[in-house]
């Protein structure tokens, strides 16, 4: 009996303490965002002595984490339509119809899973490159390098064989009763896809963009090797502030700009994190 | 067979315009990554030289690559074996106990997972200062000064150190795969076996391991992969390799040689070895955990 009482107590520790090694940096990151710079010297444990927002209106104006928040924005956005407009026909057609030439693409398409894009962003940025060198008439200053339209066309191109794969499985599911339905109404192909099967396919259409919302929000290397020039997102700027602000001993603004990336995905997980974890059993190891 | 043309175009049409960008931007720099690592090459056409596998023979006199790869198996195998163990307790309490709030605990553990590395770094380079840093705050508030170190500047620990934020990002991701696959795990088992006086720890091993072997194979070859590549980002924005090249992998390496040093060959030299590293590793890994799959 004692034993066992010591089992649940045991069990609650362990549980606790990885719970806290979680919540108490993410706080103590939060409470340092209001310190005021002379509460960074001494005990680091210490409780801001009031609420300083300067922190946050110098992250935003000096450190220009606002037009990095915007650009991030833009860029996220704009490669999740991409992404969703190439990848969602693609996955319905290779899942449901037979034709030439579909095994091939759909070996090809898995292959692309075992490809990490922390490998191939040399050579993307050496072949961006070249354009920008044939284009060098027309377009002095560069085109494809420093754009984030075409960082979000590579975002979205990177992770279209993940999404193909996710929403194929799903579109295999759905009974072939309503294509039937569709046909005998006179449906065209592409009516029958986007009136019936997309909107079937929402919960899995869903799972894609949380995920890849948070993918490209999160992004670095790449953002950090396409963009070299003024035209950051929120964590490479964030990157360059926590260089700066070591090497200047100030931290506050450092923490505003932790703050103001975390909080967009933080929350977007707490409302959606059921669906998160479902979408994550149900695509990622599926066998 | 206008119905027919209508469907071929309406094929090609829905498929053409994915499989361009991806070819564009993934099997042809792919192919280039190969490609590139026989050329003694600055990123500058005019001055591309074909050496063959030259690059490679360098690679493997090259001092701080053999500690790039030592560096990278180290976190490998250290980050792997707590990870995997962690979660999978972790994953066992939560589906075999009855745990209040165990909702929340689950919402919690998964927050690392959504986190960009560079938080990651900014956090724990934040617990790890050595003057003003949590961890060692905290170590001083408990008298045990005589375990406060530099955790990022010695250069004996500053690896396990990484390795500590590395376990941190990923524990949460597997817990939650491994919870899901455990519930599936039909009761009567557990009931049949804890009437023949079958403990805790016998049962996990009996019945939640064997039953749930491979969805766990399928997660440790997704996590070898994704672990190379987490640290990289995460020693990218954390340590940049050092101090004194302590951190590096490979990854790290090649991204150096490739932008920094404008070697963009060898860089790629680097990057092949790469590509096959993980390939034939997650092969391995699947070729030694190959077991009779348990039905139920």
């Amino acid at each position: 009996m004692i034993s066992n009482k010591l089992y649940k107590v045991f069990i609650y520790v362990i549980l606790s303490l990885l719970a806290l090694s979680i919540v108490v940096p993410m706080l103590w990151v939060l409470l340092a965002s209001v310190k005021e710079k002379s509460e960074f010297y001494g005990n680091p444990w210490s409780i801001p002595a009031g609420v300083f927002i300067q922190n946050y209106i110098e992250a935003f104006t000096e450190a220009s984490m606002g037009s990095y928040l915007l650009n991030s924005l833009f860029a996220t956005l704009l490669a999740l339509v991409i992404l969703l407009a190439v990848a969602v026909p693609a996955a319905y057609v290779l899942a449901r119809y037979k034709f030439k030439g579909r095994k091939i693409l759909n070996l090809l398409f898995m292959g692309g899973l075992f490809i990490n894009v922390n490998y191939i962003v040399v050579p993307i940025f050496l072949m961006l490159l070249d354009g920008d060198k044939l284009l060098g008439n027309w377009f002095p200053n560069g085109l494809f390098i420093d754009n984030l339209a075409v960082l979000a066309l590579v975002y979205a191109a990177t992770t279209i064989p993940f999404t193909i794969y996710l929403l194929s499985g799903y579109f295999q599911t759905i009974p072939e009763v309503f294509e039937e339905a569709a046909a005998i109404d006179g449906c065209s192909h592409f009516t029958t896809m986007v009136r019936i099967m997309i909107p079937m396919a929402r919960p899995s259409i869903v799972t894609v963009i949380l995920f890849n919302f948070l993918a490209f929000w999160n992004d670095y290397i790449i953002a950090l090797t396409l963009l070299p020039g003024p035209h950051k997102t929120l964590p490479v700027g964030l990157l360059n502030l926590m260089t700066a602000q070591k090497a200047a001993a100030n931290y506050g603004r450092l923490y505003a700009g932790l703050v103001i990336v975390m909080v967009p995905a933080l929350i977007l997980y707490i409302l959606v994190q059921r669906r998160l974890v479902e979408g994550m059993t149900a695509g990622g190891t599926r066998e | 067979m206008n119905q027919k043309k209508g469907r071929s175009k309406f094929i090609f049409l829905c498929v053409a315009p994915a499989f361009i960008l991806f070819a564009i931007f993934m099997i042809i720099p792919t192919i280039n990554v190969f490609r590139m690592s026989v050329y003694k090459w600055s990123g500058f056409s005019a001055s591309k030289e074909f050496v063959g596998f030259d690059n490679f023979r360098i690679l493997f006199e090259d001092m701080v690559f053999i500690k790039s790869f030592q560096n990278t198996v180290l976190l490998l195998v250290v980050v792997t074996i707590i990870t995997m163990s962690l979660a999978l307790l972790f994953a066992a309490i939560m589906s075999r106990e009855q745990v209040k709030g165990k909702d929340l605990y689950r919402v919690v553990f998964y927050i690392p997972n959504i986190l960009s590395v560079v938080i990651i770094a900014a956090i724990f380079s934040a617990i790890y200062d050595a003057k003003d840093g949590l961890l060692n705050g905290f170590l001083g508030m408990l008298r045990l000064d005589f375990l406060q170190n530099m955790w990022l500047g010695d250069q004996r620990i500053v690896i396990y150190s990484v390795a500590a934020a590395m376990i941190w990002q990923s524990v949460g991701y597997y817990m939650v795969m491994y919870m899901a696959s455990m519930s599936s795990i039909p009761e009567s088992f557990y009931e049949a076996s804890a009437l023949e006086g079958t403990g805790k720890v016998r049962q996990f091993f009996s019945i939640t391991l064997p039953l749930i072997w491979q969805n766990l194979r399928n997660t440790l070859t997704f996590f070898i992969i994704s672990s190379i590549n987490l640290s990289f980002t995460l020693i990218k924005a954390m340590t940049g390799g050092g101090p004194d090249g302590s951190t590096e992998v490979f990854l790290n390496y090649m991204y150096k040689q490739a932008y920094t040093n404008s070697s963009y060959g060898y860089g790629m030299a680097i990057g092949s070895i790469v590509f096959l590293f993980s390939f034939g590793l997650s092969l391995a890994v699947s070729r030694i955990t190959k077991r009779e799959t348990l039905q139920y």
